[in-house]
């Protein structure tokens, strides 16, 4: 199973309320999986760099962390923790020396850009949203998922959604048979996952293509060509947002898009809440067919 | 919840209201079916469905029931003798196993509409999405859009009808049912062909598509049906299993 949600905003006028919108979205699909929940959000873009990382034990780990990160790289960090995460923004230019300092401690790189900021732990959409105040949160898109764990283990890391380069993270609901030999040559190109989780492969696989130069949209056909398994992947970029689904298609799926917004889900269930669902066109995406959206 | 829900249901009961409303939004759903599936008949409406999962389903009785907006998966599954007619779009496996009366969808349908039906008609005025009518058994299906592809999988009996196009492998392993479709076919499926459409065909055509709603004219269609070559092993075939 697993449940996927998606909102990309159209218009500036739902900004305010895009975590709440999402939130609702996310809980309405909590009988699809229980294991674990997870949202990206593209909130406010900052000057430098956002780099949301994460510690089962925070009030240790993220103890002084901001004066040591000032004395590293020289420059004035901030830090804002919210929960077991925490978001810093940091110096243009300063994220290869952020993470290798974070792998030297121990602490887990979520995600990193300009305005993703990236939320994920164990336990029900309805706590894990609450735990870091999503509904709070404001921006132009974001995608989420709660988990039915079928391929490595339920732990923070095993959750959705996976970012694996900046401003960029993706969901899945189904299974990749061919993980490993992709993940092997991905690590070649240079982009190795951090997990043994196979749609943290797929994440890479789009990573890598949009790093050679193709668009989202290219990048999402590739997946059709590369990825053998079940999938219907949703994927947020700085601007754009892509849904896919496999040629067979048994993963169920249902968007829905009116002038302000475009969204995605596994079930109608995740529009009740949207304004003006009433009057949205609705339909359920083709198979092999890719679908984005940029602003 | 439980007992407020019941309360309003017996209250509309006793007053002999009709249509009586049954309101989602404070109802469980296990209260409306076992309520629906008490009745000998009467007409019922349903409220605030929100894409809910199961509504209106195992009726054994002639009831009308409208359900007002979308449903999710199974709606109004194994129906036998009630007449369900859904406003807004249906979630995978509406009229799951139905056995007789009707199913009215006025949007969309996702995956496996009308799966395993042993009668009854079931309509779809919108599009329905890949494996509709897989397995069917009997049931009478017309489709006023598209179809997705592998429908018709397997299919045994009854008809299949069809104004718009279908996807890729239309009728795989075909059995005895009836394929009708009035566009295009991606392609067809192991063992299925096209068929001469002769004068009874255009009978039954013209009778579904007259109970369906359906403005169409039978000789638009092309009729579909098995080779008959899959029924038995040949090793000749064991490329096509």
């Amino acid at each position: 199973m697993c449940g996927i949600v998606g909102l990309f905003l159209k218009k500036d006028d739902l900004r305010p309320q895009l975590g709440d919108l999402l939130t609702d979205m996310l809980i309405s699909m909590t009988d699809r999986g229980p294991d674990s929940a997870g949202i990206a959000i593209y909130g406010d873009e900052s000057q430098g760099l956002k780099m949301t990382i994460q510690s089962d034990t925070p009030e240790e780990t993220f103890k002084g962390l901001e004066d040591n990160l000032n004395a590293l790289l020289g420059a004035p960090v901030r830090m804002r923790v919210v929960d077991t995460h925490a978001v810093l923004s940091l110096p243009e230019g300063s994220e290869a020396e952020v993470r290798a300092y974070m792998a030297e401690k121990g602490i887990r790189v979520m995600g990193a850009g300009q305005s993703m900021e990236i939320f994920k732990e164990v336990g029900l959409p309805r706590d894990v949203a609450a735990r870091f105040g999503i509904r709070q949160m404001a921006g132009s898109h974001g995608i989420g998922h709660t988990r039915m764990a079928t391929e490595s283990a339920v732990t923070t890391l095993g959750a959705h959604p996976f970012s694996t380069d900046g401003d960029q993270c993706l969901v899945h609901n189904g299974s990749l048979s061919n993980h490993n030999r992709v993940r092997r040559e991905l690590a070649r190109k240079g982009f190795v996952p951090q997990t043994q989780n196979d749609t943290e492969v797929a994440a890479c696989y789009i990573s890598s293509r949009l790093a050679e130069g193709a668009n989202l949209g290219e990048a999402l056909e590739g997946t059709l060509a590369d990825l053998d398994g079940f999938f219907t992947f949703v994927v947020g970029t700085r601007n754009g947002f892509g849904v896919v689904r496999d040629p067979i298609a048994c993963k169920p799926a249902v968007m829905a898009e009116t002038d302000s917004y475009v969204a995605f889900g596994s079930e109608y269930r995740a529009f009740a809440n949207l304004p003006g669902i009433e009057n949205a066109r609705i339909w359920e995406p083709e198979p092999a067919t890719v679908y984005f959206w940029e602003r | 919840m439980t007992t407020m829900a019941n309360t309003q249901i017996r209250e509309d009961l006793d007053i002999g209201v009709q249509p009586r409303t049954i309101d989602m939004a404070w109802t469980e759903l296990r209260d409306l079916n076992s309520t629906l599936q008490a009745q000998a008949g009467g007409e019922w409406v349903i409220e605030n469905p929100r894409g809910a999962h199961a509504l209106a389903v195992g009726l054994q009785a002639p009831l009308e029931v409208t359900i007002k907006g979308s449903t999710g998966y199974y709606c109004a599954g194994m129906n036998k003798e009630a007449h369900v007619h859904v406003t807004g779009s249906v979630g995978p496996g509406v009229a799951e196993n139905m056995i007789s009366g009707s199913v009215v969808v006025e949007g969309d349908a996702s995956q496996y509409a009308g799966a395993t039906g042993h009668g009854g008609l079931l309509v779809i005025k919108g599009n329905a999405s890949s494996r509709c009518g897989i397995s069917m058994k009997g049931i009478d299906i017309v489709v006023h859009g598209n179809i997705g592809h592998m429908s018709a999988f397997m299919a045994q009996s009854g008809n299949l009808v069809v104004l718009g196009d279908a996807g890729d492998a239309l009728g795989d392993s075909l059995y005895e049912a009836r394929l009708f479709v009035r566009g295009k076919v991606k392609s067809l499926g192991a063992d299925c062909i096209e068929k001469e459409m002769r004068p009874e065909h255009l009978e039954i055509l013209a009778d579904l598509l007259q109970r369906a709603g359906a403005d169409a004219d039978p000789s638009e269609f092309r009729r579909y049906g098995s080779a008959r070559k899959l029924y038995n092993f040949h090793v000749d075939h064991a490329g096509d299993y």
